[in-house]
């Protein structure tokens, strides 16, 4: 009923604009008289496909699979990294509008600022992924004669921590520290372990099972009176219940 | 060259909160209204989907529903001395975007200033002598609060807020604030449930000699019809509150409240994804004529007004007036000058208690699901013998447990490789947190103006925010982080930690969107922007809606007194401007 309305009115509209000598009608997303509402107006997310890659090349993959595979080791509390979609995850990231910094203020200039003012440089976060990677590499081949994904799980982890901890330089670009850059990857490695499944990661659930996080269940009255008791029910995730 | 469209009586300048209420109000008597949103339209069935609106990579970590820094950046310094640079993503604060603006993924803890916030420095003055305000520009905000009260009950009734009266007309109540100033009746619902933690932290404190009561909340303890005949839900403390829409249709906001209603009036128009440039001023300066908007596909539209109400968030309030030439730029130097003057922010601290054994269910929260103690807030304990003004309401308020950020852990623990998960596993489910969300006192320092260097898609000049914390609030702070220690050793937590605000204020952490300021209501063109019906002293067809009004931020969320703004405004417009254009307070 009411949008028979607004169609009419749509089209009153549209036959006004057409008169030269009135004045303009305003264009387009002019909403009057009733609520907008169509069907299958709604943006439900798409899961990604777990297979190939599409950001990273297989150098880099090697690499991410093993960072994740530290960042999160696999041990009787939960799959490692690799094996719960991380890099999968960051790959899908970096491919889309993530990577390329979409939502991003990105107009020059460019210049160094202090600690309280953020990330400044002109690298998009694909950009970069694919610096840094390169650059652990660098290392890598001139501290231990092989690239990252070939040193033994320790020697992997002292590097990690060097990098965490500072004592690890990492040739990037001034703006862009060696800190910023692992902050950045354990920070898309978690969103990668805890996010959604549909996003790559979080296989199985793994993390929310973990934890005992619910996922997206989304009413909890039967339960916000027990106080002190653990909440009974497994995880679901938004498309599935076995994640 | 811009197009030429019909005269409307009012232009209403964003569609969220404010732009509602005002929309909702001039349209009733009569008017009729266009309100020019930059964002798109958001809707709870189509847009809040409850199918996947709990996903918290999207909407908390990816910030869907934010304000992009690709369509409006700004920029920051702590003080004069640096540069500022761009905030080339948004961290510290978010905010909203679209119809509803931040309205759709606030918390909804919905408090009222105090009287004592209108009237700070009479108050202050009164009770411990100028000498005692020395380097704060705390000023009075021209209205008191017998004047305004009704417009704070207008808007709980809207928004059906959940909660306790602790004043009912100056009569303590039983399990309400009994700080809170004298209200004419009771809030329109009882409040919600408050979980495992808040009722811990009410009983401990309690026992302590403080006065816990449950925070009033725009998250609904029951169904509701609201006086406009929209109906609402009852919250199912589903964790996906703030940075979220509500699928539920459980928390006020534009869209279940008000916009079921204004959409279907016959006087209101909405322009989406249309961004206003400027507001036009005649050749002397003295009224607005019209706004020239950009709609999505790059057309360039004139809307003249008689009117032109100004609603965005308050930051972009602030920077639309000096785009516009409307009042004179704040200088820090000389503190002449009204628009940017006295922005502030929050000042915040918290403490968290790591114990064994504890099933604290996180994930099972509410944007306003808690229990507050106003004890130490604003001046509701004696500040003759301490060396600093205002102060902070304590809170223990969980509002979610989102795993992606929500990963507390005990001091020590690794935060990656072996050892992690293991105290992952116990801060999430055994700890509990509770906070002191501060005040932040205005000095001459802090101050909002245009960027000489940044612009946005359009050219025009970012907003720079010249911010750092204030000594005095520093002091405050640390009181409060001092109060916070002191209260959770009864607790017996394994391990205690609190946080301590220090100088410097990061633009990257999120610390909280309560921007206020920068164009504040007073009685004093001098040193207000705007009087106290929030109509400008310079341009008396422009009023200007939001907390960029507040001309200090006091120890509480802001939407609350923003609403009652709102009302006041609308009322001052429709029951006296319509009948008498003109200066409502003469200069």
């Amino acid at each position: 009923m009411s949008e028979q309305r607004a169609l009419s009115r749509r089209r009153l509209l549209a036959s006004v604009a057409a008169l030269p000598i009135l004045a303009a009608t305003a264009d387009g997303r002019s909403i009057s008289g009733h609520l907008p509402w169509s069907p299958f107006a709604g943006e439900p997310p798409k899961p990604v496909s777990p297979l190939g890659w599409y950001f990273f090349n297989p150098g880099e993959v090697a690499a991410i699979e093993a960072i994740v595979n530290r960042l999160i080791p696999a041990d009787e509390l939960s799959p490692g990294g690799k094996d719960c979609g991380c890099a999968v995850y960051i790959d899908r990231q970096l491919a889309g509008p993530f990577g390329q910094g979409a939502r991003l203020y990105n107009k020059p200039p460019f210049s160094p600022g202090l600690p309280t003012q953020g990330y400044q440089g002109d690298l998009s976060p694909a950009g970069r992924y694919r610096l840094g990677l390169r650059a652990l590499n660098d290392y890598t081949h001139t501290s231990y004669k092989r690239g990252f994904a070939q040193l033994t799980p320790a020697q992997q982890d002292t590097v990690l921590a060097g990098m965490d901890g500072g004592t690890v330089a990492l040739t990037l670009k001034p703006g862009f520290s060696t800190k910023e850059f692992f902050e950045m990857v354990l920070q898309n490695t978690m969103e990668g372990f805890f996010a959604d499944p549909l996003y790559g990661g979080n296989r199985n659930m793994a993390s929310w099972k973990m934890i005992g996080f619910p996922g997206a269940r989304y009413d909890y009255r039967d339960h916000i009176d027990k106080h002190n008791v653990r909440y009974p029910r497994p995880p679901v995730s938004i498309y599935s219940a076995e994640g | 060259m811009a197009r030429l469209l019909p005269k409307r009586d009012a232009v209403i300048i964003g569609l969220g909160w404010t732009g509602s209420i005002l929309a909702q109000q001039l349209t009733e008597a009569g008017l009729n209204v266009v309100a020019i949103e930059r964002g798109p339209w958001r809707d709870t069935a189509t847009d809040f989907n409850i199918a996947y609106m709990q996903d918290e990579l999207r909407y908390a970590i990816r910030k869907e529903l934010f304000l992009k820094p690709s369509v409006e950046a700004m920029t920051m310094r702590n003080n004069i001395s640096q540069a500022a640079m761009p905030m080339r993503d948004y961290g510290s604060f978010l905010p909203g975007d679209g119809v509803g603006g931040a309205g759709v993924h606030w918390n909804g803890k919905t408090w009222r200033f105090w009287s004592s916030d209108f009237s700070i420095r009479s108050h202050l003055v009164q009770r411990y002598g100028a000498a005692k305000l020395k380097g704060l520009q705390l000023q009075d905000w021209g209205v008191t609060w017998n004047e305004i009260e009704h417009s704070f009950d207008q808007f709980e009734y809207l928004c059906g807020i959940s909660g306790k009266a602790g004043n009912l007309k100056g009569q303590v109540q039983p399990g309400g604030n009994p700080f809170e100033s004298p209200r004419t009746r009771e809030y329109p619902n009882p409040p919600i449930k408050t979980g495992y933690a808040p009722t811990l932290f009410a009983d401990k404190v309690r026992e302590l000699g403080y006065h816990p009561f449950p925070q009033p909340s725009a998250n609904l303890s029951q169904a509701y019809v609201n006086p406009l005949g929209v109906r609402m839900g009852q919250c199912t403390y589903c964790g996906f509150c703030e940075r979220f829409a509500c699928g539920n249709y459980s928390k006020a906001s534009a869209q279940t409240t008000i916009l079921p209603v204004l959409m279907k009036k016959p006087n209101f128009e909405l322009r989406t994804e249309c961004e206003v440039l400027k507001v036009n001023l005649t050749p002397d300066g003295k009224m607005a004529r019209s706004v020239t908007y950009i709609d999505a596909k790059g057309v360039e539209y004139e809307q003249p007004g008689d009117i032109v109400v100004i609603c965005a968030y308050a930051l972009m309030n602030v920077r639309l007036m000096l785009l516009s030439q409307i009042g004179t730029q704040y200088d820090p130097v000389t503190g002449k000058g009204a628009v940017g003057r006295n922005y502030c922010y929050q000042t915040g601290s918290g403490a968290r208690m790591f114990f064994e054994g504890k099933h604290f269910n996180p994930f099972i929260g509410a944007g306003s699901m808690g229990q507050t103690m106003d004890d130490f807030n604003g001046d509701a304990f004696d500040h003759g013998s301490l060396d600093f003004l205002g102060g902070g309401g304590i809170s223990c308020d969980p509002s979610n447990g989102r795993p992606i950020s929500y990963r507390p852990t005990a001091p020590g623990s690794p935060r990656w490789g072996a050892g992690w998960k293991k105290a992952t596993i116990e801060g999430y489910n055994s700890s509990m947190g509770f906070s002191a969300q501060g005040s932040s006192y205005p000095v001459r320092e802090n101050f909002l103006d245009l960027d000489p260097t940044y612009t946005d898609r359009y050219g025009r000049p970012l907003l720079r925010i010249t911010f750092d914390f204030p000594d005095n609030d520093i002091r405050m702070s640390h009181f409060m982080s001092d109060q916070l220690e002191r209260i959770a050793k009864p607790f017996g937590a394994k391990v205690t930690t609190v946080s301590r605000v220090r100088k410097g204020w990061n633009a990257v952490p999120y610390q909280s969107t309560h921007n206020t300021g920068g164009a504040i209501m007073g009685s004093d063109p001098g040193t207000s922007a705007v009087n106290k019906y929030l109509q400008s002293w310079d341009v008396p067809n422009v009023f200007v809606v939001g907390a960029s009004a507040f001309a200090h931020n006091a120890g509480m969320n802001p939407t609350g007194t923003v609403g009652a703004l709102a009302y006041w405004a609308a009322e001052a417009i429709t029951s006296k401007y319509i009948k008498s254009p003109g200066k409502l307070v003469p200069a």
